[in-house]
């Protein structure tokens, strides 16, 4: 496993070093003062550094690294996800299980690969419960849009992303002890699909693929984006179980999940009247900015692997 | 009023102060948004809505040490007067100024004492509402800003608008939820010459409210 890291380590740097040269450049040459979009380039290059050494960092630290980094990344996108929805007073209770319990219990779940209970903890007894106790404090003010911005709030930023760090929970044969480089394929994959997407639609966007939803999604982004990083995962087949034709499948799925992720957060987003989730992620937004494509991929991500690889 | 000495910031008010304002920002994240002022060594009199305890630790998290450390909230007597321990927390440990709503003598008067703080140099955190509010309006605001400005009238009275604190920390709990915050910070409102008390009590809540980001979520 150690080549491939090795690997991986130097193609990111290499990719990111030539994203900052080029972005470099580009400032050198543009007009005074730079325009907001090469502002806001560079801003999200440096953030990539930032990411990426995080991530590097976790990765060191294997199944400790990586369940701890997930369940941080939770908790800011449910502060993300809680903050921008409606709740009441009354609400106290509830909103904080959801931080002090739900969060700790789904990662201590995923810690000790308790499938069956991993699976069902949240979409069946949270999704019982926490209307429960909220009923139970007699407040029916807008309830179900409470009750349903709660457990779309724990779907979404404890559920889904928990999927990644339980991919180390999966038994492949053959692919013993190396479950982590299948973390790695899932992110590079999807992250570098929003970033292909958006240099795609950058240089030939002219479509617009929902206005409504999201002024920046184009057909030409979308396309550019599916295709470069279906290539880009059967380059990556070499850190999986699966094969280059499987890798690139497997790629062209999860970045299609990435991106109906990207659309219904903006739709979120919009209906609530803000651009981003957040501002914790120089240049990117929020937290949920910067994950929304990998909450929807990483389930089904997580899924397609155990049905097919896991004995 | 001897005892309302200032100049003295000591240790344990410097230790909290740090320590408080390290875990706002990790709660709650909270950023300043300076909107029609900017951070500034003026002696000023910030006033801001009030829901909750954790407001004027939010917003003097988002001032600078020095400025910190010369700002004091206003709080009533009555709650923080109660026990020894919570005058300690207030006064030794918060450096807050505690005022009554029931005075007796002219000592005690609460724009006196807000006056001598002033009158050592320092600024003020004050909630005109009077009280932790729990309702979803704004209240309407005591006198207290106006006989303050009236009185100082080259100390700035700076509109803040601290939002989310009430999801945060409610009237009556003593676990915060972890939910992003932002004080707003405004342009400096001043009494009009000749403007009449309620009047300018009226304009100066408007001016606070318009600074609310999010007016149409009504929470």
């Amino acid at each position: 496993m150690r080549h491939e890291i090795s690997i991986l380590i130097i193609g990111l740097f290499v990719v990111l070093s030539t994203a900052s040269v080029t972005a470099g450049i580009l400032s050198m040459r543009a007009p005074k003062p730079l325009s907001a979009t090469l502002v806001n380039l560079t801003q999200r290059i440096n953030a990539w550094w930032v990411m990426v050494a995080l991530m590097t960092v976790a990765f060191f630290f294997g199944r400790y690294g990586m369940t701890i980094l997930f369940a941080l990344i939770s908790f800011a996108a449910l502060r993300e996800f809680v903050t921008l929805t409606h709740s009441r007073r009354s609400d106290h209770w509830v909103l904080l299980g959801m931080f002090g319990i739900v969060i700790p219990f789904q990662y201590w779940l995923v810690w000790t690969a308790w499938y069956g209970l991993f699976v069902i903890f949240i979409p069946v007894y949270c999704f019982l419960l926490m209307p429960a106790i909220t009923a139970l404090h007699g407040d029916t003010e807008r309830f179900l849009e409470r009750v349903s911005a709660q457990q779309w709030a724990i779907m979404i930023s404890v559920y889904c992303v928990s999927h990644v760090p339980a991919l180390l929970t999966l038994n492949v044969p053959g692919f013993e002890d190396r479950n982590l480089l299948l973390i790695a394929f899932l992110i590079i994959v999807v992250q570098g699909s929003d970033v292909l997407q958006y240099i795609f639609g950058k240089l030939f966007g002219k479509h617009r693929f929902s206005p409504n939803v999201s002024p920046s999604k184009t057909w030409e982004g979308l396309i550019g984006g599916l295709v470069a990083s279906s290539l880009l995962g059967a380059l990556l087949a070499f850190i999986t179980p699966f094969s280059p034709l499987q890798a690139s499948a497997v790629a062209f799925i999860a970045c299609t999940m990435g991106f109906l992720g990207g659309l219904v957060a903006s739709a979120i987003k919009r209906d609530q009247g803000v651009k981003d989730w957040g501002h914790l992620i120089e240049g990117h937004g929020g937290m949920l900015d910067r994950t929304d494509s990998l909450v929807f991929a990483a389930p089904i991500f997580f899924h397609i692997v155990r049905y097919f690889w896991t004995v | 009023m001897s005892k309302l000495s200032l100049r003295t910031y000591t240790l344990l008010q410097t230790v909290t102060s740090v320590g408080l304002s390290a875990m706002a920002r990790a709660v709650t994240g909270v950023r300043p948004i300076w909107s029609g002022s900017e951070p500034s060594d003026r002696q000023r009199i910030y006033f801001a809505n009030h829901t909750s305890h954790g407001d004027f630790i939010l917003l003097s998290a988002c001032l600078s040490e020095t400025e910190r450390a010369k700002t004091h909230a206003i709080a009533a007597a009555e709650y923080w007067g109660k026990s020894r321990l919570r005058r300690f927390i207030a006064e030794d440990m918060l450096s807050s100024v505690l005022i009554s709503r029931q005075w007796t003598s002219e000592a005690e008067h609460p724009i006196s004492i807000m006056l001598s703080v002033l009158d050592q140099g320092h600024s003020l955190i004050i909630f005109p509402e009077g009280t932790r509010n729990t309702s979803d309006e704004l209240l309407p605001f005591r006198s207290g800003l106006y006989n303050l400005s009236m009185a100082r009238p080259d100390v700035e009275l700076v509109p803040c608008w601290i939002e989310n604190m009430s999801r945060v920390l409610p009237k009556g709990q003593f676990l915060p939820v972890p939910l992003l915050c932002r004080v707003v910070f405004g342009a400096p409102v001043a009494v009009a010459p000749g403007e009449e008390r309620r009047a300018f009590l009226q304009r100066a809540r408007a001016e606070l409210l318009a600074l609310n980001p999010r007016p149409d979520r009504d929470d």
